[in-house]
């Protein structure tokens, strides 16, 4: 990002500690407890993820954060400000891209980035040619000067990003940023997002998918029920809660002897986990290959092993006993 | 144009004291936005201007031929035309204000979440409430003027004093406006605008509108007098015909304390609605 950063009260001047800190942090609505306790603290540079199923906390977390919901209990601190009091000078600093898409639909696609730079207090010179910028960065330079509303989903993802960065911020905050696009929409954006970090925004983000979060995150926490189960790098969590190789075996129904619970019960002496899922059964173990072997050995009715690396995905099953997606 | 600091401390402090439009920061840039909108929409905005206009003519000139002359003050009668069009000035001042402020507000509040996406930058929840009640304004001024210029082509206009005529329906506006934005914090789904149709078509009808307060039983006349219509009616027929006194400081105070009144809760609303 080349143009000046708007000259909030703070601006540029990044403060020495974590870009955000929470020390017990709590979001209730009436009796709900959304978010119960949690502990984060994101540094400077870093592409931090909150991992976890709808529901989790995730998004309550990130419109704390975006300083638009105020914190029931505990302290929050974000650019060494107080988003009860300083909201205005932090949300200044702050680029957000909210789950749902906001953009404007009775304006173009590039009025879209104007207009919201002038909400920054950009000049309008400078609204314009921070326009011209960021269309070009989110691959929308063609589609400019038409209406928002028949852009694809992947499209309007772009722009709500391109719209997010106006004020060059010090943090990014994406709320699942590509749930419910295609595959080639959600490797376009990745990409986008790399870039971003590779220039050294900050970013936090939300997701459900671990692949999503494996790619793009340096340190993530894992959340479930509003609290942390888990912190660490994706290869962190993989080593400590998961196994290096997974066996999944999809078993023949209503085989005498082949029961997916009595399969897990026996192939779990020499692995050292095992899942029953309601479709599966899932056996952690460092060698994936071996169980495949026993498992045709011991004469089970298999009617698929596939064996594979673990993931995030298994990480959550072991801290939860729950899948992420479903 | 050098870039602009979000207002921060004792320079906020002033902005959240200081009534519309001294406080507005980065609120213009809001207004900017509907501006740009409007554009668009400029159908919509134009049709505006030709309400008043047909009423004008429909009632005023038509019916008003029927009509004899009305006594506006003892020994002082003017022709109807020139007795309601004051009337369609503040009614349209009004209508203006309401539609702007409620139907277009609630729609970007609950469907188009255009406010979700502006609390995201430095705006509030009060820069919100002062660029949409602006906008109005704005909006309602230009249709005064014009209206205005309509009447003085028309050879309705009695006197100088008119040219406050201008700036009190701007007032009106403003008042109308900023209970209407309140109101639209309130509603649910669009079957809750009846009731605001339940408040303003009557007013519209029966403030002393189209025929004097002295038409009605003393008794109605107490209720007139307490819609806000009335005192709009009467600040604009009075400086509209030159019957000018100090009352009418009482009828503008009116919508002084509606728009200050309005423009606080709709800030409130915002704020809980919007940052939960």
């Amino acid at each position: 990002m080349t143009s000046p950063a708007p000259a909030g009260t703070l601006a540029g001047q990044v403060p020495a500690g974590p870009l955000i800190e929470a020390r017990g942090l709590v979001k209730r609505f009436g009796g709900f407890t959304a978010v119960d306790g949690i502990d984060v603290s994101v540094a400077a540079g870093e592409a931090f993820g909150f991992l976890g199923p709808n529901g989790a906390g995730k998004s309550s977390t990130m419109r704390m954060v975006g300083c638009v919901s105020p914190p029931s209990a505990g302290t929050l601190r974000i650019l060494g400000l107080d988003p009860v009091h300083d909201g205005s000078a932090i949300r200044a600093r702050l680029g957000v891209v909210p789950q749902r898409d906001t953009l404007d639909e009775e304006l173009t696609v590039r009025e879209n980035v104007v207009v919201y730079a002038r909400y920054f207090g950009l000049s309008r010179a400078q609204s314009r040619a921070k326009a011209d910028e960021l269309l070009e960065f989110a691959q929308l330079t063609e589609r400019a000067d038409d209406r928002v509303e028949p852009l694809s989903g992947g499209m309007k993802r772009r722009l709500t990003i391109a719209r997010a960065l106006v004020n060059d911020p010090d943090i990014l905050l994406l709320d699942e940023p590509t749930t419910g696009l295609d595959p080639q929409a959600r490797h376009v954006l990745w990409d986008r997002l790399f870039r971003l970090k590779r220039q050294g925004v900050t970013l936090v983000l939300t997701t459900h998918y671990m692949d999503e979060a494996e790619q793009l995150c340096d340190r993530l926490v894992v959340m479930d029920g509003g609290r942390i189960a888990a912190e660490g790098s994706p290869r962190e969590l993989i080593r400590q809660y998961s196994t290096r190789e997974v066996l999944e075996l999809r078993l023949a129904d209503g085989v005498a002897g082949s029961e997916p619970a009595r399969v897990a019960e026996l192939l779990a002496r020499d692995a050292r986990r095992t899942e029953v899922l309601p479709d599966r059964v899932l056996v952690y173990t460092d060698d994936a290959d071996a169980a495949a072997a026993e498992a045709e050995q011991r004469g089970f009715a298999v009617v698929s092993a596939l064996t594979r690396r673990s993931t995030l995905e298994d990480v959550f099953l072991h801290l939860t006993g729950r899948t992420l997606v479903d | 144009m050098s870039v602009q600091a979000p207002p921060g401390g004792a320079l906020r402090a002033v902005a959240r004291s200081v009534p519309f439009p001294l406080g507005a920061g980065l609120a213009w840039r809001l207004l900017e936005r509907n501006a740009r909108s409007a554009r668009r929409y400029w159908i919509v905005i134009a049709s505006g201007f030709f309400e008043p206009v047909f009423y004008l003519l429909s009632l005023g000139v038509g019916l008003g031929a029927l009509v004899g002359p009305i006594e506006v003050e003892p020994g002082r009668s003017v022709p109807y035309a020139m007795f309601v069009a004051p009337a369609l000035l503040a009614a349209s001042a009004m209508n203006g204000a309401v539609f702007d402020s409620t139907i277009s507000v609630f729609f970007k509040l609950k469907y188009t979440r255009l406010y979700e996406s502006v609390l995201s930058t430095p705006l509030r929840p009060w820069d919100v409430a002062v660029a949409e009640i602006g906008w109005a304004l704005l909006r309602g001024a230009v249709y005064a003027g014009a209206f205005l210029l309509v009447l003085v082509a028309a050879g309705f206009v009695a006197s100088w004093w008119a040219l406050l005529a201008l700036p009190a329906a701007v007032l009106i506006g403003f008042g109308f406006a900023a209970v209407g934005m309140a109101a639209s914090t309130y509603m649910r789904t669009w079957t809750d605008f009846e009731f605001v149709q339940l408040a303003v078509l009557p007013m519209f009808l029966f403030s002393a509108t189209f025929y004097p307060l002295s038409t009605y039983p003393p008794a109605v006349q107490w209720l007139v007098q307490a819609t806000p219509l009335f005192h709009a009616v009467q600040l604009e027929r009075s400086l509209l015909l030159g019957d000018v006194g100090w009352g009418l400081l009482g009828h503008a105070a009116v919508f002084a304390v509606m728009a200050a009144a309005g423009l606080v809760v709709a800030a409130r609303r915002l704020d809980r609605l919007l940052l939960s």
